[in-house]
């Protein structure tokens, strides 16, 4: 399936250095399937003890709906669990942008058809102001020209060329087109030494 | 201009370069756990795919499993179903398992290298960010998701964008009771915890060469706390040595064909590189961590930073650290009480680092304010500890001796902290609710300084304890 561009409501998560342990507690990995993850999703930080409800934008009724998650510097770092990608999505988030990710957090989004995009520090604290004063307002991120178009804020989010191109192509589910080198594949592993 | 080892390694094994630009990068080597897989043997059954290379891949069981009764079934029923998956999953398709009744169970990163399956020059990936571990012999050894583990399950190989590469080069005389941790502590200190975005970390230089394989296992294991994924170091006569006659190493003649590839493929003397940062290591002190990640440590004899010193990013994760800790700014870490200890886990749960915590500990006592627990890596890490008594060292002191698994590191099975509990630990994250509790709270150090923490019921300096 190819991703061009993808639009929906924005919801902020502020912070740099957000861990994977954060975005999902590592007791709801014990599970064989991905699904049933929504609820998991920043657990910790919406729940106390008691299972009463913290201030978390995730808790946060204007975000109802939200697909766009706006983030700050080195989002998803630490663990590899695919399972955090796996809540946000689950949640309903399609795009993340932020000031810088993990890289093993971009490829877990990447293989599931989720776009990451950097912005500067000042372009990311414009998109998190407008979002939080006009959570109704939607934005709209244009894969190929790599375009953001927020209200009345335009401008240009970097993406990896690889990544751009693998959601334009439809090559982002990537069995299928590493399946194709199968000769290939074959001819290496005999010729390795090991 | 010579090669460094990571792009010869790199060259031997990519497929070819997608359309996409990305590599297709064969995996030579694929280790699974309990946890990451399951998903990813349900998408390939899903597509009616199969495994290509059973033969490049084991298994093992660490993270979930409980370090005390290990009788099946499991008393945590979703643990139990964990594993179940995960036999099934191996015995469908052919791949080795080690189970919990398998004398070669344990902590993945510590079977691979000490079964000798982990060798330089090759590509390693595993579903756990800490694979970095195995590139101390010299292998690219790539933490990955579960969509990866389903490509290389069905294809042998992963798309993924070539990253540069960093040279880090450790000089100087590291003092008495400074370890391989307290130097990569102090490296992602210095780097940050993103400066190692895009970036291999090549480890080199005379501190680098002096250390054991087991130390510099330490120090690739948390190249992902730096931000890189990826963190090696070159082959050279210690790995050789330490390679020699483990079950999965080639032996005799075919050993002497292995080692003439693995001398080939370490980095030119001219090697080039993207990067280069030195440090030297004379008069670096025992390192711990005073906040909510790996990067925020200090010496032990420093004081905790003022806010007002940092810059504003880092400013504002150190308020949500202090808040989480309970520290104030500007003092000290030194006697500050703890509640837990615990020695273990993929970066300090080998037998040299028992070795060591038990040294500490040999003839003390824990103190009554601080439960304090051992996890071997694994079970022959075990084994050989009860053979050199260390486990009687450490129960005779209070400490429990636990069965080999992850344990209080990620806190999937029973180990974990309590409520708002300071626990000293060998591990390798203190992110907030790392350790099995919301609000619990996590130091990282050396297992030395945790023995001595354990010892003293509060944070010390090892040095003071001779
Ligand atoms: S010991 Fe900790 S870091 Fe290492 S593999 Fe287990 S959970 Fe991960």
């Amino acid at each position: 399936m190819k991703i061009e561009n993808t639009s929906g409501k924005c919801i902020v998560v502020r912070g740099n250095e957000i861990d994977t342990d954060r975005i999902i507690p590592a007791r709801f990995m014990k599970v064989v399937s991905f699904k049933g993850l929504r609820e998991a999703a920043f657990y910790d930080e919406r729940y106390d003890a008691d299972g009463g409800l913290k201030t978390h934008p995730f808790n946060d009724e204007q975000y109802n709906g939200a697909s766009i998650l706006l983030v700050n510097k080195n989002f998803g770092c630490g663990s590899s669990r695919e399972h955090a990608p796996q809540a946000l999505m689950r949640w309903g988030i399609k795009a993340i942008i932020g000031e810088s990710f993990a890289e093993i957090f971009v490829g877990n989004c990447t293989s599931m058809g989720i776009p990451t995009a950097a912005v500067s520090a000042d372009d990311i604290e414009a998109l998190m102001r407008k979002a939080e004063e006009q959570p109704d307002v939607v934005m709209s991120l244009d894969i190929s020209s790599e375009e953001i178009r927020f209200g009345d804020i335009i401008l240009h989010a970097g993406m990896n060329p690889a990544i751009r191109k693998a959601m334009l192509s439809g090559s982002w589910d990537s069995t299928e087109i590493l399946l194709e080198a199968d000769s290939l594949i074959r001819w290496l592993d005999n010729e390795l030494p090991y | 201009m010579g090669m460094n080892l990571f792009n010869k390694v790199w060259d031997l094994h990519r497929v070819k370069t997608l359309d996409s630009g990305l590599d297709q990068l064969f995996i030579g080597l694929h280790l699974i756990h309990e946890v990451t897989s399951p998903q990813a043997f349900s998408m390939i059954e899903e597509r009616g795919l199969s495994v290509k290379y059973p033969d490049r891949t084991f298994a093992t069981v660490d993270h979930i499993v409980p370090t005390l009764d290990q009788s099946r079934p499991f008393q945590d029923p979703l643990a139990e179903k964990m594993i179940q998956a995960l036999e099934d999953n191996t015995k469908r398709h052919g791949i080795s398992l080690f189970d919990t009744e398998n004398e070669n169970q344990g902590i993945v990163h510590i079977i691979g290298p000490e079964l000798g399956l982990t060798q330089p020059g090759m590509t390693i990936a595993c579903g756990d960010s800490h694979t970095s571990t195995h590139g101390a012999f010299g292998s690219i050894a790539l933490g990955v998701g579960t969509s990866q583990i389903r490509d290389i399950l069905a294809t042998q190989t992963i798309a993924i964008s070539r990253p540069k590469v960093r040279l880090i080069e450790v000089s100087g005389t590291l003092a008495e009771g400074v370890t391989a941790k307290d130097i990569i502590l102090k490296i992602i200190c210095d780097l940050g915890v993103n400066g190692g975005i895009g970036y291999a970390y090549e480890y080199c230089g005379p501190v680098i060469e002096a250390l054991s394989m087991e130390e510099r296992m330490t120090i690739c294991n948390m190249s992902i706390e730096g931000g890189a994924r990826v963190g090696y170091i070159n082959p050279d006569e210690t790995t050789f040595e330490y390679l020699k006659d483990r079950p999965y190493v080639p032996q005799a003649e075919a050993f002497d064909e292995a080692l003439k590839n693995w001398k080939s493929i370490a980095s030119d003397s001219d090697a080039e590189y993207d990067d280069v940062y030195r440090l030297d290591v004379s008069g670096l002190s025992p390192m711990v961590t005073w906040g909510i990640n790996p990067g925020q440590g200090i010496g032990i004899d420093e004081n905790l930073p003022l806010l007002k010193n940092l810059d504003a990013e880092a400013a504002e994760v150190a308020s949500k650290a202090y808040s989480h800790m309970g520290f104030s700014e500007g003092t000290a870490v030194l006697g500050q009480p703890i509640d837990a200890a615990f020695i273990g886990s993929c970066t300090n749960g080998r037998i040299s680092d028992l070795r060591a915590a038990a040294a500490v500990v040999k003839g003390r006592k824990v103190a009554h304010t601080v439960r304090a627990i051992v996890v071997p890596g694994s079970k022959h890490v075990a084994v050989q500890a009860e053979k050199e008594g260390l486990d009687k060292i450490f129960t005779e002191a209070g400490f429990q001796w636990r069965n080999a698994g992850c344990s209080m590191c990620l806190a999937m099975n029973p180990d974990k902290l309590k409520g708002r509990e300071l626990c000293a630990s060998s591990s390798n994250r203190n992110f907030i609710g790392r350790q099995g509790s919301p609000t619990g709270r996590t130091m990282l150090m050396s297992p030395q300084m945790a023995a001595a923490a354990a010892v003293s019921g509060k944070i010390v300096d090892v040095r003071n304890m001779k």
